[in-house]
């Protein structure tokens, strides 16, 4: 008896016959963005408040105080921040907690979590995670019910190919695009926000330098 | 040989599954309610890419060279993915994969997992086989919890519980998750599912999902969702399995960047659904520490044999057709007694499960070519709809009235204006209505004359340049 395996494939042999030439793919969609910096920038912060995500700008080396206000806005003290999330950029006042192999429960009582980002995309107003150190595993930005991530101007791409494409490398760690807070289209239809990922999204814009 | 599409073999055939649904006018006007809204979303999420045309016709081209060399681009997903840690099985059948998935838990000592929305598993009736074996199966995706715990049955694609409104939901809630109060808005739903599952996220230790692509270039999975519970299921558990069905290879990475343009605008008409997870194999500290990938034929092969349907395998599941369709909009998703429902539904089953069990299924259309029109991938429903009849006809699988009733009840169901002219001319003869069980829609002056075009003809004479 032959395997699973070889069956399957035997199958799909004999169903296409003959190797035909590669068929060709024409890749006539736009893969490289138009827009100026400043417009890119500003349709990415309109897509994010599409989402109803908050959405803060600053200038680099004005993270901290940044990151604080926002905390602030939403009364958060204690947050998660993934092990290699840069010192330089935390403001004094709230309590950081650093996630070095946090058991899943404990990651489920905290605030929130804070996170850089490898890539993001104009267009759709989405964020990539490649979970690199200063991303954090996955766990840390979904199992919380508040998420505020700094994205820097220099990371920021107008279209889907252009955005998917920087991940180079990256591609294959685990990725992760958020476009806005969990949501479900499931009752009639109806976007609503928030079922089991962070039901609160924030987002910071630095100007790279 | 099992194959299995959930339970169609079982089903009533479409004219007397639909002449019951029709009388459910609540079902009917949440069905029309909810594809009215997806298709107004969709619409202007469409317009506004200049380039939608040409993403269709790269989709396409992709998914026509993935099938001409399926067998090479199997055979590299499962080296990468081995390389990356990933263990990739392959299932013949229903049963086959079923087995495979009971093994992989009872090897762990595991008696519960929890699930992300997989159509291949609700193909394979997998939670059947799953409580069989005593392991209790939880779906997360909000719509399956709707249906789980309404022992109900998916109704659309996307959006399985489409044909329950907000109260019907509330209902089911309250009796089913033993809650007192219940606020009425959207919100809560959406809450009281939220502190329902997410105790099981945190204690269940296997985790299930299907794929919405995989790659063969680097062996990844690709899942989009919206409510982070298909990100719960890949992440959280120690030991994650992935099913989804041989068709579901692309190529390349980059070949990513155009179907998730495509799917969330067609689909739920966003410009981005909230999550895309797409992994890699395992990585050490995130994650699971077990990957397993079951690759599913369960009828595919068959579909791929056949030249003029072999398209049908290019579909990404993403229901714009069923949305668009005059008949799906009058009847809902269970008169096609298959979880694949709408357009898609009425080439796919009876591909899968074999022409014998589903002879009324291609007759579930008027052949107004809305579907196609839609198709993200570009699939020619009308075409491959026409081909399968010819098949039925060749078998000699329905007699002549049968097939002319069920062609006039595709016309009629198309459109509301002609059903309800059927449905008062109860007195004026009755074949050849009667002949598929729909008395007193009995209008045979009304029925509409043979075609003197064919409809591939008339396609290529008005629209089919476009
Ligand atoms: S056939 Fe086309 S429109 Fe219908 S679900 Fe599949 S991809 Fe979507």
């Amino acid at each position: 008896m032959s395997t699973a395996r070889e069956e399957i494939l035997q199958r799909v042999r004999t169903a296409i016959g003959t190797q035909a030439p590669e068929e060709p793919v024409q890749r006539e969609y736009r893969q490289a963005g138009t827009l100026s910096e400043e417009a890119k920038i500003d349709l990415f912060i309109d897509r994010l408040h599409d989402y109803n995500a908050e959405v803060y700008r600053c200038a680099a080396g004005e993270e901290a105080v940044t990151i604080a206000e926002a905390l602030t806005a939403r009364g958060k003290k204690r947050i998660l921040i993934p092990p290699g999330f840069p010192a330089a950029l935390l403001p004094t006042g709230p309590d950081f907690v650093r996630d070095t192999a946090l058991d899943y429960r404990d990651i489920d009582a905290t605030e929130g979590a804070l996170t850089c980002a490898t890539a993001a995309i104009a267009m759709t107003g989405s964020l990539i995670l490649t979970h690199s150190a200063t991303e954090g595993r996955r766990a840390l930005t979904l199992i919380p019910d508040y998420h505020l991530c700094v994205v820097y101007t220099n990371q920021l791409f107008e279209t889907v190919p252009e955005g998917l494409r920087a991940l180079g490398g990256r591609r294959t760690s685990p990725v992760t695009t958020i476009a806005g807070p969990s949501a479900t289209a499931d009752i009639e239809m109806t976007r609503v926000k928030g079922v089991h990922g962070p039901r609160v999204l924030d987002v910071i814009v630095v100007a790279a330098g | 040989m099992s194959i299995r599409v959930g339970e169609s073999a079982q089903a009533a055939t479409f004219p007397k599954a639909a002449k019951k649904l029709l009388q459910n006018t609540q079902l009917r006007r949440n069905v029309r309610r909810a594809t009215d809204t997806i298709r107004g979303k969709r619409a202007k999420v469409v317009d506004e890419m200049p380039d939608w045309q040409a993403l269709r016709t790269a989709a396409q081209q992709i998914k026509k060279r993935t099938l001409r060399n399926l067998d090479s681009y199997l055979v590299q997903f499962e080296k990468a993915c081995a390389e990356a840690g990933g263990k990739v099985h392959w299932a013949r059948d229903a049963d086959e994969a079923n087995a495979i998935v009971v093994g992989i838990i009872q090897s762990h000592n595991q008696k519960e997992v929890i699930k992300v929305k997989t159509m291949t598993s609700d193909e394979t009736r997998l939670n059947h086989a799953l409580e069989a074996a005593g392991i209790s199966p939880y779906e997360t995706d909000l719509a399956d919890l709707i249906i789980q715990l309404g022992n109900d049955k998916p109704s659309h694609i996307v959006v399985p519980a489409l044909h329950k409104n907000k109260s019907e939901i509330r209902q089911i809630f309250m009796e089913q998750m033993g809650l007192k109060e219940l606020g009425h808005a959207p919100e809560d739903l959406a809450g009281a599912a939220r502190n329902f599952l997410r105790e099981r996220f945190l204690r269940v230790k296997v985790g299930f999902s299907g794929a919405n692509f995989a790659v063969a270039e680097t062996g990844s999975v690709c899942v989009v969702e919206s409510e982070g519970n298909g990100r719960m299921c890949v992440t959280l558990p120690d030991v994650l399995i992935t099913m989804f069905g041989v068709e579901k290879i692309v190529p390349t990475f980059d070949d990513l960047e155009v179907f998730l343009q495509l799917l969330p605008r067609s689909a739920t008409g966003e410009r981005m659904n909230p999550y895309n997870s797409i992994w890699t194999g395992v990585t050490p500290g995130d994650g699971p520490k077990e990957f397993h990938v079951i690759l599913l034929d369960n009828g595919r092969t068959k579909v791929l044999a056949d030249e003029e349907s072999r398209e049908t395998l290019h579909c990404i599941r993403c229901a714009a057709c069923l949305n668009a369709c005059p008949v799906y909009r009058q009847t809902g998703g269970h008169a096609y007694g298959s979880i694949y429902s709408g357009p898609i539904g009425a080439i796919l089953t009876p591909q899968l499960q074999g022409m014998q069990h589903s002879t009324t299924l291609p007759y579930a259309s008027s052949l107004c070519g809305a579907c196609y029109e839609v198709c993200p991938v570009k699939i020619n429903i009308p075409e491959i709809l026409i081909h399968l009849r010819r098949k039925i006809v060749e078998s000699g699988g329905a007699a002549l009235t049968e097939r002319m009733g069920m062609a006039v009840a595709g016309y009629t169901l198309a459109d509301s204006g002609r059903l309800g002219t059927a449905q008062k001319l109860v007195q004026l003869g009755r074949q050849p209505l009667d002949a598929i069980g729909l008395p007193g829609w009995s209008a045979a002056r009304d029925l509409p004359e043979i075609p003197k075009q064919t409809f591939r003809e008339w396609w290529k004479s008005s629209r089919g340049g476009k």
